[in-house]
């Protein structure tokens, strides 16, 4: 009896997790299968799911109007570089918090969120000054500032949740063995938390990739990332639905690839302090 | 010899020197559509005939680039040595000193060719201050298969209560055929370009002479009860989130018998790779009400240059060669006249093969010397555009009004509150911008 209703409850929440889990990704399942059709099948109604004429028109459109490499590779080194940078200065100061924290860390921590609550578009004037004074403008080392100054609240958080599950004796035990404050952090601290800092990476990567306000406003033709290349293909007269979403596609298409395979960690990593 | 080896080298150097400081590369920021698109592909045409000029494109969707562009040069950020920029910025950038007046587009530019409603938006002082790329107005486009099943013939210039009456006896609901398609979607440049060309039409105007807001008018509600009844009785369903593409799509499927729109939709609708009802569209100028005005409006896609731009020599002769009589030429020899960058020139519409491959240019230009954005409806005004109104405020105030009105159109508030709630809204903006004192 009791063995039936675990059975059913386990049916169900399969069941709810595979809806959710559908629900959540039908929206790319489409971009892509719109990447194939013809402008005229993309707007068809009732909608083709399957059964349309397949293409690669749009791809080769596409492929043919901008510099794919171009953009990707900004994207990439955008990314990368913020979180990297972000890495650099969150891993000491989420030490210091999760282990020598002061009267005000909490008020620190709190303040560091409070900054992701103002809208972007409130500091893009004086943001744009200072990029234009300092030549900053349309340039990938201004960006990787940027997100880095953007993201880095979300890192410091996640790596102070997951250092403060490592138990400070540990880091004592290494400090009256003789390690140096570097020593202790690099090959004491960072060994353990690895799931939690490659899930941190993994996670900023992502926001990295897809942070649209500032890449369009700061970029021009140099640093222009793959939000950019996607905003190229939007047009608000013309119905241009199978080139948009050719170029979404093969805009999403690297960091799907990323998290697909990286899933394991980044499920680890999210679930870390959880498990614990 | 050593002078020699020293001077050849000196000359060398300045050889580079001279050939860098000549090399100019050119940033152009530019709308995605599909006259744009082309003319990137035909630039080639240009840096072949000037290989000193080398040219950067940065294409952004619409609003985004309005946005880009507008933080650009308010901050003088120097990012665009050309930018693509519509009649409703041209007249407030030029008033702010930001544009550079076009005045070295060489002697065969043949300014006097340019059609009078669109060049004088761009006029300031008898000089230049962008060059219109394509123009457009609004017209309407019918289904010519169901006025012939239902009796009706489409006059080439239609009253508002022929429409109203032909949108309901066409109207099955039952085939999801609706009689008429328009803009609902919130936005200055969406809903509100349709019902303010409308409202003119109607007599309705924006402000009188002391700048105060006129919803409170007769004329500001005929139009907005017959646009709210016309829709409900003969519109599509969920239309306050309808905007160009998505009545686009439900013309070209067959859901629409009459859609009005930009002129620029004649060459999708029928186009056969894309419509369903290409060869059964017909084309109207927009309607009237017997005051003098018609419901078409007016605007154009412009290349002006930042006032700071160093580069404006090339620029120039870059804005030269899109804007011109030849390039509309080099347009129809790639890729056939039915392509060719329609309403800004009065050549093309006396050119008998443009004339024979696009069936709705005599409209396209009936439509565009109707509308004066000097005098865009009945009543005298104190500004100038016809679908909107070209003051720095106009964006806020037109989004807030159209949000009014789409949300009496989705059923959420009466015709008499959207207008209440418009004139509380225009009334607050224009006191607290300083026109109302």
């Amino acid at each position: 009896m009791a063995r039936a209703a675990t059975n059913r409850r386990k049916l169900v929440l399969t069941l709810l997790a595979w809806t959710v889990g559908i629900a959540m990704f039908f929206p790319i399942l489409w971009t892509a299968l719109t990447s194939f059709k013809t402008e005229a099948e993309a707007i068809a109604s009732p909608p083709s799911f399957l059964a349309f004429h397949w293409t690669l028109e749009n791809y080769a459109e596409v492929q043919a109007r901008s510099d794919y490499f171009l953009h990707f590779m900004n994207s990439v080194v955008i990314s990368l570089g913020s979180t990297l940078a972000g890495l650099l200065v969150a891993v000491p100061a989420a030490w210091s918090m999760a282990f020598v924290p002061g009267r005000r860390t909490r008020d620190v921590l709190m303040w560091m969120l409070s900054t992701k609550m103002l809208p972007p578009v409130g500091v893009l004037i004086p943001i744009y000054l200072l990029f234009r004074d300092s030549g900053l403008l349309d340039s990938r080392i201004g960006l990787i500032i940027v997100l880095t100054l953007i993201n880095l609240p979300i890192i410091v958080w996640m790596l102070f949740t997951y250092f403060r599950e490592i138990p400070g004796e540990i880091l004592e035990a290494a400090r009256m063995d003789g390690a140096g404050l570097r020593e202790e952090i690099l090959f004491v601290l960072l060994p353990m938390a690895v799931p939690g800092i490659a899930s941190t990476l993994l996670l900023n990567v992502i926001l990295a990739w897809n942070e649209a306000f500032w890449t369009l406003n700061l970029s021009a033709s140099q640093s222009a990332p793959l939000t950019a290349f996607i905003a190229s293909y939007s047009s608000p007269e013309g119905l241009f639905y199978a080139k948009l979403s050719a170029a979404s596609t093969m805009a999403v298409a690297p960091i799907l690839i990323l998290g697909w395979f990286s899933q394991k960690q980044l499920v680890r990593g999210l679930t870390f302090g959880a498990v614990k | 010899m050593k002078t020699r080896v020293l001077s050849l080298t000196g000359a060398a150097v300045a050889a580079f020197l001279g050939a860098s400081a000549q090399a100019e590369t050119l940033s152009i920021a530019t709308v995605n559509n599909g006259d744009m698109i082309r003319m990137q592909k035909l630039a080639d045409h240009f840096t072949k005939a000037h290989p000193d000029i080398t040219l950067n494109w940065v294409t952004l969707e619409e609003n985004v680039l309005r946005q880009r562009v507008t933080t650009d040069i308010a901050t003088k950020g120097g990012q665009y040595d050309i930018l693509t920029i519509g009649t409703y910025e041209v007249p407030i950038w030029t008033k702010q000193k930001w544009l550079m007046p076009l005045d070295k587009l060489g002697a065969g530019y043949d300014a006097d060719d340019l059609l009078p409603s669109i060049r004088n938006g761009l006029t300031a002082g008898g000089t230049l201050y962008a060059a219109p790329f394509y123009g457009e107005s609004s017209m309407v486009m019918y289904r010519k298969d169901l006025f012939e099943k239902a009796g009706l013939t489409m006059p080439e210039a239609p009253s508002w209560a022929f429409v109203a009456d032909a949108a309901r006896k066409l109207t099955d609901k039952s085939k999801e055929v609706y009689g008429i398609c328009l803009r609902g979607k919130a936005g200055w440049g969406e809903n509100m370009a349709f019902i303010s060309a409308m409202a003119n039409s109607y007599g309705a105007r924006w402000f009188d002479m002391a700048w105060k807001p006129q919803f409170n008018t007769d004329p500001w509600k005929q139009t907005l009860t017959t646009y709210l009844g016309l829709m409900k009785d003969a519109g599509p369903p969920g239309a306050s989130s309808n905007g160009f593409n998505e009545n686009l799509a439900l013309f070209q499927t067959g859901k629409c018998a009459m859609w009005i729109d930009a002129t620029v939709a004649a060459s999708f609708v029928s186009n056969p790779a894309q419509s369903k009802v290409a060869d059964k569209v017909g084309y109207a100028l927009a309607p009237d009400n017997g005051l003098g005005k018609r419901a078409n409006w007016l605007w154009a896609w412009n290349l002006a240059i930042p006032a700071s731009s160093k580069k404006g020599d090339a620029a120039q002769s870059f804005i030269a060669w899109a804007t011109s009589k030849e390039y509309l030429e080099l347009v129809a020899k790639e890729e056939g006249w039915a392509n060719v960058p329609p309403g800004t020139r009065s050549s093309l519409y006396a050119n008998p093969d443009y004339q024979k491959a696009a069936p709705f240019a005599d409209l396209t230009l009936k439509s565009i010397q109707a509308a004066d954005p000097l005098k865009p409806t009945v009543q005298e005004v104190p500004y100038t555009g016809v679908q909107f109104v070209a003051i720095p405020e106009f964006q806020g105030i037109g989004t807030g009004v159209g949000q009014a009105f789409s949300a009496a159109l989705a059923g959420q508030v009466s015709a008499d509150q959207a207008l209440q709630n418009a004139q509380a809204l225009a009334t607050r903006e224009m006191t607290k911008a300083g026109y109302i004192k």
